[in-house]
């Protein structure tokens, strides 16, 4: 089975590069470059994971997390949050909202797909 | 007009719920709830406020205009001077004193005689007093019901011999309610705070009853002050009161000193401000509302007084029973009994606590040294505090009794009517040696002796003898000839002085021979040892419980200070004391107490509650063998303290200035706190920017590395990216530093002076391959006939500044049609350059923040900008440094479209900077 994976984040040349990355690897993908696409597309799309970046405009990679998981309604996807502020009460924050796992920017691509599976394999 | 039995019936409700109110307070106080807050001592206060004032001060304003505020004035500025009563109140605790009498006689040494002294003065001079206030009473009665000022008394008490009137039974009733919560503990500095409770209620009552009638006789019988006072002013007699000249200055600084010396040293307000007070921060809001309560109480006066005047223009009025007579006339019951008791609770108010204070001196200072030296064998019987208590209790009687009897014999006569104003002047007579003993260590005993001794004689002659004699009892000659016709010697004219009325007559002769004897005798005369180290105690006092080293030496036996103290006090309470001091000392039996200075003066300050510091003195050193200490002994130990005080100063100081420097050290620790936090803020926010094209970097080259076989045009299309960010990151870091160096002022300016006509079109040139690849068209601004526009600028540092306002604006145009306008012109001594294009504008919420380090404006991806977000607050920080301004002006485009008129769209960002040197100003 093709899973399914949402990218989010505002800088279009990172959510090209990692489209690229993750169609090469099999996934089925799609894109949203703020919080508020994001919240639309995991509703039409009903990814199985979710990497989502946390500066954005209009909602933040937080908000979304949070907005998703206190939706009961719908399946809930795997989420995986990208961020460039490396601050430790930033990825304890991410965590304590319900994110899977947490990916510092810049990252390697090969521990980006690893970490991918591994989520997705514990489904 | 009003039913007996109703007058009869509200009049014993309202005493009855004197008692509830004092029950109450008592109750609450024993259950450890004190009802003794600021207020209620403050309104305690005003006790100050008789049946004098409620009546006698309209009636005083019919023939003195202004001259009753005097009365008022003295003790609000008395109370200016806080720290006095303050001192007043410490020595007291610390000492347990209880009285005038106790508080003079002992600081000048324990004196049995001279607290006799005071106490003597204090009955004569205040009976009369409390007469007036029965008299009062009597008088409102007869004024209510003038066919049978008796109609109070049931027909069947009238026929029993021993109750003459109504007055009588309110006196009687007095004197239950003082016996009952004036009493209640043989220690006086317990405090009565049932009673003080019912004072304080008696305070708001008769300031509630006397402003309704003023408000009555204001607004009901006339028309509001101004008619009132319009009308005075039309009769001539009326008129001349309202007059400034009306007033004689040297009489109104007399009786407004005067009354600020009675404010401390009347017996009652002794008692209530300074032996009732529970908390000596109490004191500071008794500083404010007690003058409050006083110009309160006297806003009416005047009114009154006027409209009574009016009323009974011509003809014959009780001027000094116009607030019952006013409402009387005009048939208004509800007032009228208001107004009665008002003036009810005025006079028992003053009765209750001038009779609990006077019976403590007299108990104290006169009964009992007398009983204890007599040939009663008192002093060696088991259990005294019985008998002290009843010896209290009944000469409450005596006095409310003897208080009464003065009002039935004097009568009419002048001696009462005057003797508020005389009762003053037999009181100020205190002032010096309390005050004196209070401030200066040198007054002794025997100027304490000299001063009260010659200000009483004055007192006598020219204040107390005349007012005899006007009232008939003795021949009168002496007051205006002089006795045998001597006329240096006339009572009211002593020495020839008749500048001055009667009353500041008294108060300048005996205050200065008072004064002067207390000073003069006290310089001449030695101090006597034990009396130094009490005196040093009085002046030095900083805190209640304050005390000097002991000075005392000598041989006493514990048991016997136990068994003095048993006998005062009662077994179960002198049990409870011991034990406390006691256990305050570390020691857990009362009978390991050892018997050194210490647990003595212990014992006599115990004491000194029950049965004044004196009497406390002589039963003390009946159980002990002091020896006599040397004078020089006595000042070397008090050198001593004040080397121990001023070395505890030292240290206060030291530790004061410890404090402040950690308060300052705490201050800089949470600014530096502050700035590393902005800077943690600033590393944090930088990184994250050099992290985001770090990212795409790293991806794609990695995928580059990964896929030899990528496919050429996504190589390329890569290639591009990675190279994009590198120069992004390159920008990034360029700008980072260099506002860094901004910031810290690290920047070499090198400032010139130059035209900035020719500046901008070379720099608009050096970006033109800008516009050009974007299609847009610039247009360029400059003034008229090539003016030069000087100013002192670093050339290249303004060329930066250009060149971010227009690369910014390129990238905000639209695609097609784009337009950048650059305009410069000068006023008002500045230059300014405007950017204006017609891109999207920028909401007004983003206006500052653009300004902002790596903050943009813009919402969604789309419209997401490109640039490091540091490029225009570098700009802004160059503009402020050559001392200009930079800002944008916008309106969103949908808004300036919307009436179809030209207005400026698209963004404005306008700089600029002062124009150099005088010549181009003037242009």
């Amino acid at each position: 089975m093709t899973h399914k994976i949402l990218i989010v984040d505002d800088e279009p040349n990172i959510v090209m590069s990692i489209e690229f990355l993750l169609k090469k690897e099999g996934f089925a993908t799609e894109t949203a470059g703020d919080g508020e696409l994001a919240l639309d597309k995991v509703r039409s799309f009903l990814p199985d994971l979710v990497l989502l970046d946390v500066m954005m405009p209009k909602k933040s990679g937080f908000e979304v997390c949070e907005i998703l998981r206190a939706d009961t309604t719908m399946k809930q996807p795997r989420i995986i949050m990208l961020t460039a502020k490396g601050r430790e009460t930033e990825q304890a924050k991410g965590l304590a909202l319900g994110a899977d796992a947490y990916m510092l920017k810049p990252f390697s691509t090969k521990d980006l797909v690893a970490k991918i599976r591994e989520i997705l394999a514990a489904c | 007009m009003i039913a007996t039995w109703f007058v009869g019936l509200v009049t014993f409700v309202y005493l009855g719920s004197l008692f509830a109110v004092a029950r109450f307070g008592d109750r609450r106080a024993d259950a450890g709830r004190s009802v003794m807050t600021a207020t209620v001592y403050a309104l305690g206060i005003a006790v100050y406020c008789t049946s004098w004032t409620f009546y006698g001060s309209v009636g005083r304003a019919t023939t003195g205009g202004f001259s009753f505020l005097t009365i008022y004035l003295g003790p609000t500025i008395m109370f200016l001077f806080a720290a006095v009563i303050l001192k007043m109140i410490r020595v007291s605790k610390t000492l347990r004193l209880t009285s005038i009498a106790d508080f003079i006689a002992a600081r000048y040494g324990k004196s049995q005689l001279l607290a006799g002294f005071v106490t003597v003065i204090a009955v004569i001079g205040i009976i009369p007093y409390i007469a007036l206030q029965l008299k009062a009473i009597a008088y409102s009665l007869k004024i209510i019901f003038p066919d049978d000022p008796e109609a109070l008394i049931p027909d069947a008490l009238e026929a029993l011999a021993f109750m003459p009137d109504s007055t009588a039974i309110i006196a009687i009733i007095l004197a239950v309610f003082t016996i009952l919560f004036g009493t209640r503990h043989l220690d006086v500095t317990e405090r009565h705070e049932g009673m003080v409770l019912a004072v304080a209620f008696e305070s708001v009552f008769k300031l509630v009853a006397f402003m309704a009638i003023g408000a009555y006789v204001v607004w009901g019988l006339n028309d509001g002050f101004i008619d009132l006072f319009q009308r005075a002013e039309a009769i001539p007699n009326i008129a001349k009161l309202l007059q400034p000249e009306s007033i004689n200055f040297g009489n109104w600084f007399a009786l407004t000193l005067l009354s600020g010396i009675a404010i401390l040293m009347l017996p009652r307000q002794f008692q209530i401000t300074v032996v009732e007070n529970v908390d000596e921060t109490h004191l500071r809001r008794a500083v404010w509302l007690f003058p409050l309560y006083l110009l309160l109480i006297n806003i009416f006066v005047l009114p009154i007084a006027l409209a009574g005047l009016i009323q009974f223009n011509g003809g014959a009025f009780e001027a000094d029973t116009l607030v019952l007579t006013m409402p009387l006339s005009e048939g208004n019951a509800l007032m009228t009994l208001l107004a009665f008791l008002g003036g009810l609770s005025a006079a028992t108010g003053m009765v209750i606590v001038e009779t609990i204070a006077l019976a403590t001196m007299v108990s104290n200072d006169l009964v009992m040294p007398i009983l204890l030296r007599g040939r009663f064998d008192f002093a060696n019987r088991k259990d005294l505090s019985g008998l002290i208590m009843l010896i209290r209790r009944s000469t409450i009687v005596v006095l409310l009794f003897l208080g009464y009897l003065y009002y039935r014999s004097a009568g009419e006569a002048y001696a009462l009517v005057s003797i508020g104003l005389i009762s003053f002047l037999a009181v100020a007579q205190f002032a010096p040696a309390m005050l004196g003993g209070l401030y200066w260590k040198e007054g002794n005993r025997l100027g304490a002796f000299a001063g009260l001794g010659f200000g009483f004689a004055i007192w006598l002659y020219t204040a107390l003898l005349p007012s005899f004699a006007k009232s008939g009892w003795i021949d009168s000659g002496f007051i205006m000839d002089g006795p045998w016709g001597i006329s240096l010697l006339a009572a009211h004219k002593l020495m020839g002085l008749d500048s001055l009325d009667p009353i500041a007559h008294t108060l300048f002769w005996s205050l200065l021979f008072n004064l002067g004897a207390y000073i003069v005798v006290s310089i001449l005369t030695r101090q006597e040892a034990s009396e130094a180290a009490i005196a040093s105690q009085f002046v030095n006092i900083q805190k209640a419980g304050d005390s000097v080293p002991r000075i005392w030496r000598g041989t006493a036996s514990a048991e016997a200070l136990i068994e003095l103290l048993k006998r005062f006090l009662g077994p179960r309470q002198a049990q409870l004391r011991l034990q406390r001091y006691a256990s305050n000392r570390g020691i857990s039996k009362i009978t390991n107490l050892q018997p050194d200075a210490d647990f003595v003066l212990f014992a006599e300050t115990q004491l000194a509650g029950t049965i004044g510091s004196a009497s406390a003195h002589v039963m003390v050193s009946s159980v002990v063998q002091e020896e006599e200490l040397g004078l020089d002994e006595v000042l070397n130990i008090l050198d001593e303290a004040s080397q121990v005080r001023a070395h505890s100063k030292e240290l206060e100081r030291k530790s004061n200035e410890l404090e402040a420097a950690t308060r300052d050290l705490r201050q800089a620790n949470e600014k530096l706190m502050e700035v590393d936090r902005l800077k943690d803020d600033f590393m944090s926010t930088v990184t994250h920017e050099l992290r985001t094209p770090l990212t795409s970097i790293r991806a794609f080259s990695e995928m580059l590395h990964d896929d030899p076989e990528m496919g050429a045009e996504d190589r390329t299309k890569f290639l591009g990216i990675i190279v994009g960010e590198a120069e992004r990151l390159t920008r990034l870091i360029n700008q980072i530093l260099d506002f860094a160096k901004l910031e810290s002022g690290r920047v070499d300016w090198e400032v010139e002076r130059l035209d900035l006509s020719p500046l901008l079109r070379a720099t608009a040139e050096s970006v033109g391959q800008l516009f050009r690849d974007k299609g847009t068209v610039f247009v360029l601004e400059l003034p008229e006939d090539q003016q030069p526009v000087w100013v002192d600028v670093d050339r290249d540092r303004l060329k930066q500044v250009v060149i971010n306002l227009l690369s910014n604006a390129v990238k905000f145009v639209p695609p097609v049609a784009g337009l950048i306008r650059m305009s410069l012109s000068f006023a008002d001594g500045y230059a300014r350059v405007s950017v204006n294009d017609n891109g999207p504008g920028i909401p007004e919420a983003y206006q500052s923040i653009i300004f902002e380090r790596f903050r943009q404006g813009g919402n969604t991806m789309t419209d997401k900008p490109q640039g490091t977000g540091l490029g225009l607050p570098i700009s802004r920080e160059i503009v402020e440094h050559f001392g200009g301004r930079l800002w944008v002006e916008s309106l969103p485009v949908e808004a300036s479209n919307q009436d179809g008129q030209e207005v400026a769209s698209g963004s404005t960002f306008v700089f600029t900077l002062p124009l150099a040197g005088d010549d181009v100003l003037a242009v």
